[in-house]
């Protein structure tokens, strides 16, 4: 009984996971950037809501709309302050490094509005939890909103992706910038539509995770950030279906390796079990792995 | 390109002026610098206020204890401040930031040290109070850490401490549980990356040794992965714990409960003084934590006089209620008093000579804190003070007899 | 001709660095002698030594070789560990501390190196991201390794375990080491200015000279095109290995210093996880890629930054995170670059009208 009880939390826990590594994934794929402040931005988004519902007074559901409206501007002005002056930059580094900077930045604005006090969390998911086999086994409501929610979101995606007009604008300019350009495609909007989405996946993952794990500072994304960043890359980093997938796999990884190996060794299992697969597939799991050309 | 060279050259020249002023004379009067005072207290001349400075975390993930502390000094030297200072003389109290970093926190004990530091409250957490304790041996400047747990925070004859030692609270913790036998099977969750936490748990395994309880299960986790308990409170209900000790921080204690009540396990739980101030996280379900038993020094419920005027003074003046942190570090800034008063120390003494006189104050005075009544010191820098058992019952702090 | 003017064109460039060295610590040893230096900067000066040697053998690995590495405070904190560990145990039978610390330095350089060969073997046959964040798996696997080793020793010689110090097994006189998370308390604390200035210009010679070595020009070969460079003969894992372990091997010695300066050695997330690696990580693309001479005053300005901050007290990391990415903007952005460059022009035509 206690497998399947890993395994459930393994699965939930590597879905908030998930959620976030998409946002890692696609800010990867159009703009060939990691987003380190990805995590921070869904901290800022799990303060929007708690502020909204505690503050404001806001029913939940609206609330969680209020934080994807706020996240998604924030994206939107990060990228055109921070990123895009470096998009053409001589190293891809910079960015990088910029990105660093604005997560720094995010962490210090909560800091200095919330203060470094802890928030309980209250959970704006309304199931219940459901209780099998006589007590011994408990599936808590927000593992199956998170479940859920995930699972729509990729579908949601992929559909958005290949049948909009805009989803094939972005395959486009994550294929080729330049080509993108010459047919037409607005790139530099493209850019801003990804991180606008990015962004908005962030408040939700910042909800999910928060009503999860309800402890709430300004520290909260950098970790998972961190562990979704390592999921993106498990799935292939650029594929939709590799976050859902390396998400997943690394939620129960750790979850596992905490309960039958050590759990004082966790953290180093989900590593080595990275590295494992990184030399076996050097591009991730779904990573496409592109051959050089002379 | 020469461009870019000027600004950074004339970057660097600024800076470089910037570290260099304000640091001719040591010892003597310190003008205004770069470094200068956290609450702009800076005017005094020398000889006419005490000089104490602070160490601890204000920003970084540990940042909640460091302004816990910050606050509570502070409140404590506005009083003395307000009640005619020490001996007569006025206090100016400057609070620097070590990000819970061991070189930070010897940076910060340094800029304190330019600033002219007399002695020194913190730091707040054990791994950079080890650091600054040697240095502030080498330099012989008092130390007088609030919260530092680690045996060898105090290690040095300079450095005494407010709160109980790690190994102190593991032993009492054990012992408590086994005397007024709360358990058979006890499982303990506990962070094997903090040095706070497993302190704590060492010493409890070893005393748990001659009790008559057993530790049927001791899971860990680490500062990366700690907000899921579901592995180690499942552990622990496998193998049927009918208590779970938890030596942490409130902030991951209150995920520990949730979670514990999501998959429907209600053993009886019991921490340390690093539980106290759980209910003061905000939206934090209370009744999760009905029952929950720790080991602490202050209660911001009881009905004792100072506490409730403490505990009415730090929420007008911070909006929260005080927790532990803040009591330690009030305490402090009186027991400072209280043996430079003793000591009868001046302004204008300097640092090492007014550390020597406090060296044996300390071990003279006792205080009535909020933290303890007649609080003493012994030789070693521990303080001598029975542990206080805090029941959470009905939404508040209790305290058991 | 043209190729003599190139070489004494490097042999300049790398006198200038070296010279602004020895100068820059000619300058704080006379005035620390002379007791005009705030204890702040004092006490800055050693770790100063140690981050400067992290860039410079950081962008040994980013700049010359090519390859990102987020996982380059592991290889720090393994020199920091095995030596305080050698220090500490030794402390008592070497009672010289320069002998002691030259031993200390070359355990922590070798054994770092070691790690940088056998993560180098499998890691560097990855590419771009995939190799930054296996790295950067190995940085937090090292991390969490150390934290959970427990070393003690007493008349029986040494014990190891994994769980707790209990499970030691030691007898009275026994003395735990490695304390797990507690690590290391107790160091002596040998590192000097001196020491550490001498440490930095070593780095540089070791660095400034392989980058201009037969083996460097290789090494840039395969940055610059590996399957040209593969084509040309030259043994692609060899030279990558070369590079990397060197780079790990100067990051240990960097942990030497930091861990013989602090009475305290810890591996939290701060000083030797991810955290570290990134902080290096931004002197580096900072001080400008493959730029050995901006590394080193990016890393004195990015070290003293936050604590020149420190009077701004609750805005100080604020403020040092915006700092952080204007300076970015300003050295990096392609429009920004394209400015500056007019303006300096500019700047020149005045000056020669003026003239």
């Amino acid at each position: 009984m206690s497998f399947i009880s890993y395994l459930i939390n393994g699965i939930s826990l590597g879905s908030v996971y998930a959620i976030i590594a998409l946002g890692y994934t696609m800010v990867y794929g159009i703009a060939k950037m990691l987003n380190f402040a990805h995590g921070d931005v869904i901290m800022i988004g799990a303060y929007v809501v708690m502020a909204s519902v505690s503050g404001a007074g806001l029913p939940p559901v609206a609330a969680v709309l209020v934080s994807i409206v706020f996240c998604t501007v924030l994206g939107i002005v990060i990228e055109s302050v921070a990123y895009r002056p470096l998009l053409n930059a001589a190293s891809s580094l910079a960015v990088l490094i910029t990105a660093i900077g604005v997560s720094y930045l995010l962490q210090n604005v909560a800091l200095l509005i919330f203060g470094a006090n802890t928030y309980s969390f209250a959970s704006v998911v309304p199931v219940s939890s459901i209780v099998l086999a006589g007590g011994s086994l408990t599936i808590t409501g927000e593992a199956i909103v998170t479940i859920i929610s995930c699972v729509v979101i990729m579908v949601g995606l992929t559909l958005f992706i290949h049948k909009s007009k805009a989803g094939q604008a972005m395959l486009a300019v994550s294929e080729d910038k330049g080509a993108a350009q010459l047919m037409g495609i607005n790139v530099n909007g493209t850019i801003a539509l990804t991180f606008a989405i990015g962004s908005a996946l962030a408040a939700v993952a910042g909800v999910l995770l928060c009503s999860a794990y309800p402890s709430l500072t300004p520290y909260t994304g950098s970790m998972p950030g961190i562990k979704a960043f390592v999921a993106a890359v498990f799935g292939g980093i650029g594929s939709i279906p590799g976050a859902l997938i390396g998400g997943v796999l690394l939620g129960v990884i750790e979850i596992f390796g905490k309960a039958y190996i050590s759990s004082q060794m966790a953290d180093a299992i989900v590593f080595a079990v990275l590295i494992v697969i990184l030399l076996v597939k050097p591009a991730g799991i779904l990573g496409k792995n592109i051959q050089e050309k002379v | 390109m020469k461009f870019k060279k000027a600004v950074s050259i004339a970057l660097m020249a600024a800076m470089t002026m910037t570290l260099f002023a304000g640091c001719g004379a040591d010892g003597g009067q310190k003008s205004a610098d770069g470094t200068g005072s956290a609450n702009g207290t800076e005017s005094a001349a020398s000889g006419d206020a005490f000089r104490i400075g602070g160490i601890g975390p204000v920003t970084g993930e540990a940042a909640v204890y460091g302004v816990a502390v910050k606050n509570g000094a502070e409140l404590a030297v506005k009083e003395i401040n307000e009640a005619g200072g020490i001996g007569g003389k006025q206090i100016e109290f400057n609070f620097q930031d070590d990000e819970h970093d061991a070189e930070k926190a010897v940076n910060a004990y340094n800029t304190l040290k330019d600033w002219g530091t007399q002695a020194i409250l913190g730091t707040v957490t054990s791994g950079p109070c080890v650091a600054v304790g040697q240095v502030s041996n080498e330099d012989n400047i008092f130390l007088l850490t609030p919260s530092g747990t680690a045996v060898d925070c105090v290690k040095y004859p300079n450095a005494f401490r407010v709160c109980f030692s790690d190994p102190m609270q593991g032993l009492e913790s054990a012992k408590y549980i086994g005397e007024n036998n709360l358990a058979e099977k006890v499982a303990v969750i506990y962070d094997s990356s903090d040095v706070y936490s497993s302190g704590i748990y060492e010493a409890f395994a070893k005393e748990a040794e001659n009790q008559n309880f057993e530790i049927v299960a001791a899971e860990a986790f680490t500062a990366e992965s700690n907000k899921d308990f579901s592995v180690q409170l499942q552990k622990a209900k496998d193998a049927e714990a009918d208590l779970v000790f938890l030596p942490f921080y409130y902030s991951q204690a209150s995920l520990v409960l949730k979670q514990a009540a999501g998959m429907s396990y209600s053993p009886a739980f019991f921490g340390c003084d690093g539980m106290d101030g759980i209910l003061a996280v905000k939206g934090f379900d209370a009744a999760l934590a009905d029952n929950l038993i720790f080991l602490s020094p202050f209660t911001p419920t009881s009905e004792d006089e100072a506490i409730q005027k403490f505990v009415t003074d730090y929420k007008e003046a911070y909006g929260e209620t005080p927790n532990q942190f803040a009591a330690d570090a009030y305490d402090g800034i009186y027991a400072m008093k209280a043996a430079m008063e003793k000591a009868g120390v001046t302004p204008d003494m300097s640092a090492s000579d007014i550390c020597e006189a406090l060296k044996p104050a300390m071990l003279e005075v006792t205080i009535d804190g909020v933290t303890a009544k007649s609080l003493t010191w012994e030789e070693s820098g521990e303080p001598s003070k029975e542990p206080m058992v805090v029941k959470i019952a009905n939404g508040d702090y209790a305290v058991v007899e | 001709m043209r190729n003599m003017k190139k070489i004494s064109k490097t042999t300049k460039s790398n006198l200038i660095t070296y010279g602004m060295v020895i100068a820059l610590f000619l300058i704080m040893q006379t005035l620390v002698l002379t007791g005009n230096v705030s204890s702040l900067l004092q006490g800055l000066l050693i770790p100063l030594c140690a981050y400067i040697i992290l860039a410079v053998s950081l962008n040994l690995t980013v700049g010359i070789l090519g390859e990102l590495s987020l996982g380059h405070a592991g290889f720090m904190c393994v020199g920091a560990f095995t030596s305080a560990f050698f220090s500490k145990c030794t402390a008592e039978a070497i009672p010289v501390a320069g002998v002691r610390y030259l031993i200390a330095l070359l355990i922590g350089a070798a054994m770092a190196g070691l790690c940088g060969i056998l993560i180098g073997i499998p890691v560097l046959r990855l590419k771009g991201d995939y190799l930054a964040i296996v790295t950067l798996a190995f940085g937090e696997i090292i991390k969490n390794v150390v934290n959970i080793l427990f070393v003690g020793r007493d008349a029986n010689g040494f014990h190891f375990s994994t769980k707790d110090s209990l499970s030691l097994g030691l007898e009275a006189d026994g003395e735990v080491i490695i304390n797990g998370p507690q690590g290391i308390t107790g160091t002596p604390k040998d590192s000097t200015f001196l020491i550490g200035a001498i440490l930095i210009l070593v780095t540089l010679f070791i660095v400034l000279n392989l980058i201009h070595s037969r083996s460097g020009r290789a090494i840039m070969a395969i940055r610059d095109n590996r399957i040209a460079a593969e084509s040309v003969g030259i043994n692609i894992t060899k030279y990558k290995l070369m590079a990397f372990s060197v780079s790990a091997a100067l990051a240990g010695v960097a942990g030497v210093i930091y861990a013989h300066n602090l009475a305290t050695l810890m591996a939290q997330p701060k000083n030797f996880g991810y955290n570290m690696s990134i902080m290096i990580l931004v002197f580096v693309v900072l001080g400008g890629i493959g730029n050995i001479r901006g590394s080193v005053i990016s890393a004195i300005v990015l070290t003293l930054l936050p604590e020149l901050l420190r009077g701004l007290s609750d805005y100080r990391m604020l403020i040092y995170a915006v700092v952080l990415i204007v300076m970015m903007l300003f050295n990096w952005s392609p429009k920004a670059i394209e400015w500056r460059e007019k303006r300096s022009v500019k700047l020149k035509r005045r000056k020669r009208k003026e003239a």
